[in-house]
């Protein structure tokens, strides 16, 4: 050792400094608007404090103010890249309270809808993982599978992202035949092309390089973290409300669950990617099942809470009845307490709903399952490269909607 | 006797007959609550309770799925309700366990030491409602803004501005 070391000092031990780098709130990286404060040594992440909140809407305290066919729009901006399943939780839950019996053509009506969307979330997730490992193309090809899932989406609610998509006792209507078209060709094109965006990652030397061994946790930390849907099953735990707690009829339909072994990145992947496979299965079931149900019902009878069709409420005195006590918030709910939860894009996605007997719940609590797993994010970057906490970010899916409510 | 999840009431009176030999006084009531089995227990004990059914080898709830606080400004005495839900993975039993306290001492053990998820949970409810969690490592806002000087999700502060007149709601409804 020279003596010119250290000449800028009269100590004989340097001092370690840290030093300290904000990630985000706003970085093209985050996706998102997130702030992570990291203390960094040299490249290495030493320690992390996640901000959260930047998009906070108090959702739980606007619902104490609406009717609940009004709160279906806030579950939409919830995860809003599978708005979807959060939709169909929402009315599940009220048809729990309420006691509403669903007909099976609408459970199965509804289980396509909500498998689009998981396929549509996945592969929203997964090509950002390939874009964040350097592999633009992947993102590009499959987007535009994405586009066909929301262009179905319009055809059967109007809208794209935000779908506010079904009704408290069914849906708003039946599928076209427009609808169906687009599905039947959806469901022809997208396997090739899943494929093909499989080929470019799946077994990609660089790809499995990179992810393999980035971001892990294990699945006692992930079980103690309340990890729920891909993340946990990437640790190897085979949770999924479709199976544990199964809903809209999910116990007749022939699936598997993917596991992973080690919670890291590509696992991550992998999970997902293994579940729109079994999405599309899951869809082509639906449509064999819908096929021998009896035509044209798309919703339960229950006039005292689902809205009649407006020109009946011209022609008809009842249907104008019921349309106007609707509106008006003047429908009998019930007292109650229930929980309901969906699998949802990101896990367990639960509505946790008290009723006092008025026009608006009492108490709306959501069970948002980003929040709950976002605080492992500090656990598992540490000791990481800063490049490794961008991709475990992206491979967890954090949704900032979801994140901050 | 293997629990069954689909068996509500045998998992009721399992529950509870651990918790009254464990605890005692500190078991209030249970009920059937549509789906869930609903245990009350005293509030000092939360943490102890919910660490005793994690470690229990018969019951091992040993996942947090929820935590919400829920205001009752005209209970007496009892103006905050704190519930959580655990989950037993292997087994699928659900419970709900609920604490009541007062708002003169919104004091609640916390229980970031059994489960690592319950600290946002509970940062949330701070934040929200007030809630003060003993022993939490890091107990301050998270979704609102620091500088905030009230808890919003409480039943004081409605949502609409109360000053305003245009707006007459008492024929429909509250």
């Amino acid at each position: 050792m020279s003596k010119e070391k250290n000449i800028n000092t009269n100590k004989e031990v340097v001092e370690k400094e840290y030093s300290t780098l904000n990630l985000g709130p706003t970085h093209p990286a985050t996706h998102g608007i997130f702030q992570n404060v990291l203390k960094m040594d040299g490249e290495i992440i030493m320690d992390s404090e996640s901000t959260v909140g930047y998009i906070h809407r108090a959702f739980e305290k606007l619902a104490e103010r609406r009717p609940y066919y009004q709160i279906t729009p806030i579950t939409d901006r919830l995860n809003y890249c599978s708005s979807p399943i959060n939709n169909m939780g929402w009315h599940m839950t009220v048809e729990k309270l309420l006691g509403i019996e669903i007909p099976k053509r609408v459970q199965y009506m509804r289980i396509i809808i909500m498998e689009l969307a998981r396929i549509s979330d996945h592969v929203i997730c997964n090509s950002v993982i390939g874009v964040d490992t350097g592999a633009m193309t992947g993102f590009l090809y499959i987007f535009q599978m994405r586009e066909r899932i929301y262009d179905i989406y319009e055809e059967l609610c109007g809208a794209r992202l935000t779908t506010n998509i079904g009704r408290i006792g069914g849906l708003e209507r039946d599928f076209s035949s427009k609808a169906w078209d687009l599905l039947e060709k959806f469901l022809i094109d997208f396997p090739p092309a899943l494929k093909e965006f499989e080929n470019l990652l799946m077994r990609n030397r660089i790809f499995m390089d990179r992810t393999i061994g980035c971001g892990g946790i294990s699945a006692e930390r992930a079980l103690n973290y309340s990890f729920s849907g891909p993340n946990l099953r990437a640790a190897g735990v085979d949770y999924d409300v479709r199976v544990m707690n199964p809903y809209c009829s999910y116990e007749e339909f022939d699936f598997i669950i993917p596991v992973g072994t080690n919670g890291d990145t590509y696992d991550r992947f992998m999970v997902r990617q293994q579940e729109m496979w079994e999405s599309v299965k899951i869809i082509h079931q639906a449509i064999a099942k819908i096929k021998k149900e009896p035509a044209g019902i798309f919703h339960a009878d229950v006039p005292e809470f689902y809205l009649p069709p407006k020109e009946e409420v011209y022609n008809n005195m009842e249907a104008l009845i019921y349309h106007f006590k609707i509106v008006m918030g003047e429908t009998e709910i019930p007292k109650g307490e229930v929980y309901h939860a969906v699998e949802g894009g990101n896990g367990e996605v639960g509505y946790y709903l008290i009723s006092d007997g008025g026009r608006t719940p009492y108490r709306l609590h959501m069970r948002r399952p980003c929040f709950i797993y976002y605080q492992a994010y500090a656990e598992m970057i540490r000791g990481g490269m800063l490049s490794d906490a961008i991709l475990t970010m992206s491979s967890m899916n954090v949704i900032a909607g979801e994140l901050d409510a | 006797m293997e629990l069954n999840s689909m068996d509500k009431q045998a998992l009721l009176t399992a529950v509870e007959s651990k918790l009254k030999a464990q605890f005692g006084e500190g078991f209030i009531s249970s009920k059937l609550n549509v789906d869930f089995p609903e245990f009350t227990v005293k509030r000092d004990l939360i943490c102890e309770v919910v660490k005793f059914l994690y470690d229990d080898e018969e019951l091992a709830f040993q996942y947090l799925t929820t935590m919400a606080t829920i205001h009752y400004p005209d209970n007496q005495g009892h103006e905050f309700a704190l519930m959580y839900q655990l989950h037993n993975l292997p087994n699928n039993l659900r419970i709900r366990i609920k604490i009541f306290f007062s708002n003169s001492d919104v004091n609640v053990p916390s229980i970031t030491s059994v489960f690592s998820a319950a600290n946002w949970m509970e940062r949330q409810e701070f934040d929200f409602f007030g809630i003060i969690f003993r022993g939490h490592p890091n107990l301050k806002r998270i979704l609102n803004m620091d500088e905030m000087n009230y808890h919003p999700m409480r039943k004081e502060y409605a949502l609409e501005d109360g000053t305003r007149e245009d707006k007459d709601d008492q024929m429909f409804g509250r």
